[in-house]
């Protein structure tokens, strides 16, 4: 019974509920509101790195689709909200499949560079199709989400769209990493050969994780676009994608609340730190090559592990 | 869209004029490319740091230029300096990894790479350096189409250094045991071939050639701390067109994605010039990711 009451998630509805109902200034909820959006983009990586074993290093560019095609189609077309949204989720959806069908078939780095190359020239679309996208000076004007009559426009109604959303999409992402999927998944990261042998699907595994971690991207960028009103290329670009990774390989591969913790890290470090702007770029490329080097299961988990590891042998256990 | 501009697509003069840039560009490209073949080879790395050894030629062969201003060793002295951090690099950086799977080095060195350039933006900040031409500026005439003095060192140099290369790799004892390395590394090591020295002189070896094209173009595009990222990124192009590895197929990757990016942004428009590579590169890893050259293994 206890347990059932201790439950990560419902601490989590609580956690959310209590923010909701104490926190009343705008700039922390709007802080929390980011964070809520970078955790749902690194979820999604996440599944693809962590479980998947791939990486996509052009993860800016679905963020920027989805954010884009919300901003575009409300603010230039009028176009619900809503129904944005979806549009967006199509677009990326059937964009993933269509670089993902041919890069996934290749091993090792060609997702990478697919990925790559894929998100510096939607990068360039961006700042060049003017009339489209209102070039590098952005896009403005892009509406408000609305719930019957309730226009979701103050940081308080946001932070109750995005965080109960961010709940709901992590707790499915828990259960499909537990599922019989899941296990699929976390066998083709070890060894795809083995999995093959047992049954697995792996190509369309890939496929599929792929796909989806470009839609949790999509959404990710549609409240994005209406969180902020404005959308502008500079932050859908590589530097960007660099970032999510970080944020991925802080929080630890293949875990769903590290994910969380990385995000959290990375988007309230530069508000406490003044002087990180400068050296955000050196920052960042020290973390990815130290984590990896030294803690290749993620900060979190990775101390964890050393610290088992000291306590165990000062109980004078033997170390295998 | 940008409206492109009104001139007939079948003049000639410009055609010549993009053909001239694009091969001077396409060089560059290949010579970062085979950067990436010499690593990819040794360790079956991609080394997404390679980039920015193009710009800390560039900018260390400024500085030294600044402080004593003589070509050649400027020249010399960012060569030389790029490939002592290029030897870091690999020690520091890529041999400590104990689970040397895909996933992890592309991100320690898309790490490092990062590192590097903003390292960079400390040291040099945010403006563009200019080199001196290495003899002048006065353009030849081609026909309809000018010629810079630089656009020849560019490509005679890119070929001398090509040219040394392959005899490197046929003709000594060291670029024997590499390609020995590259064919089947337990066997080079049976044979008493150091596995680890191979792939450092293999990360020296790449960051010397990236800093070498860095020096070669400063002077035409200018020197600042983010030239490396796309420079890199077009290398590596060059070298997937050409089949990864292939010398041969590295520059001619290389020269026809110069030909065709310069093509593209003189005939379409210029500011979708860098999609064009990537267009390209998208293109041949669907259709044929074994390269354009190797064609059928």
């Amino acid at each position: 019974m206890i347990r059932r009451v201790l439950n990560p998630w419902v601490l989590f509805a609580v956690a959310v509920l209590a923010v909701a109902g104490t926190l009343h200034n705008d700039y922390y909820l709007t802080l929390l509101n980011f964070i809520g959006i970078h955790t749902l983009l690194v979820v999604g990586l996440n599944l693809l790195m962590g479980y998947g074993g791939q990486i996509s290093l052009g993860h800016a560019a679905f963020f920027g689709l989805g954010a884009y095609t919300s901003g575009i189609l409300t603010a230039t077309y009028g176009v619900n909200p809503w129904l944005a949204m979806i549009a967006g989720l199509l677009l990326c959806g059937v964009t993933a499949f269509l670089i993902g069908v041919p890069a996934l078939k290749l091993r090792g780095y060609y997702l990478a560079m697919a990925t790559l190359g894929f998100g510096i020239i939607v990068y360039i679309v961006f700042t060049e199709a003017l009339s489209l996208t209102g070039g590098p000076s952005g896009l403005v004007g892009i509406m408000p989400l609305a719930a019957g009559g309730w226009k979701i426009d103050t940081p308080k109604r946001l932070y109750l769209l995005i965080w109960p959303l961010l709940g709901v999409i992590m707790a499915a992402s828990a259960n499909l990493v537990d599922s019989r999927t899941g296990r699929a998944l976390r066998a083709l990261h070890e060894s795809e050969a083995a999995a093959q042998s047992l049954g697995v699907d792996t190509g369309r595994l890939k496929l599929m994780i792929f796909i989806w971690s470009a839609l949790y991207a999509s959404l990710a960028g549609s409240l994005y676009a209406h969180t902020l009103g404005f959308v502008a290329p500079a932050s859908f670009g590589f530097m960007f994608s660099v970032k999510l990774v970080v944020m991925v390989v802080l929080g630890g591969m293949a875990s769903i609340w590290g994910s969380f913790l990385g995000a959290a890290v990375i988007t309230v470090l530069p508000e406490i730190l003044t002087a990180f702007h400068d050296y955000e770029v050196i920052i960042f490329g020290a973390i990815l090559m130290a984590v990896m080097i030294f803690l290749p299961r993620g900060l979190v988990r990775g101390l964890l592990d050393l610290w088992e590891f000291r306590r165990y042998k000062k109980k004078g256990g033997m170390v295998a | 869209m940008t409206a492109s501009n009104p001139k007939t697509v079948l003049e000639l003069a410009p055609l010549l004029q993009y053909l001239i840039s694009g091969l001077t560009n396409g060089a560059i490209y290949a010579l970062i490319a085979l950067g990436f073949g010499i690593i990819y080879h040794a360790t079956t790395i991609i080394n997404f740091a390679q980039g920015e050894m193009v710009m800390l030629g560039a900018l260390c062969a400024i500085s030294i230029y600044h402080i004593y201003p003589s070509l050649p060793l400027a020249f010399l002295g960012g060569v030389v300096l790029v490939t002592l951090i290029g030897i870091v690099f690999e020690r520091l950086a890529l041999r400590p990894v104990k689970d040397p799977n895909p996933l992890t080095l592309i991100i320690i060195t898309v790490g490092g790479g990062v590192f590097i350039k903003g390292v960079a933006m400390i040291i040099w900040g945010k403006e563009a350096y200019s080199l001196p031409s290495f003899s002048g500026d006065a353009p030849f005439r081609l026909g309809a189409a000018t010629l810079l003095p630089q656009n020849l060192w560019v490509i005679g140099l890119t070929a001398l250094v090509l040219l040394a290369m392959e005899l490197f790799f046929r003709r000594t004892l060291v670029g024997k045991a590499m390609r020995a390395c590259a064919y089947n590394a337990r066997a080079a090591r049976l044979v008493g071939i150091s596995h680890g020295r191979m792939v450092q002189l293999s990360f020296a070896l790449a960051a010397a050639l990236g800093a070498a094209a860095g020096i070669l173009i400063a002077p035409l595009t200018l020197g600042v701390y983010d030239m490396g990222t796309m420079l890199g990124l077009k290398g590596f192009c060059a070298a997937i067109m050409g089949g990864l590895g292939s010398s041969l197929g590295g520059v001619l990757g290389g020269l026809i994605l110069g030909v065709a990016e310069s093509l593209g942004s003189g005939l379409i428009s210029s500011g979708y010039r860098d999609a064009v590579a990537f267009f390209l590169l998208l293109l041949v890893l669907f259709l044929k990711p074994q390269g354009l050259i190797r064609g059928g293994s």
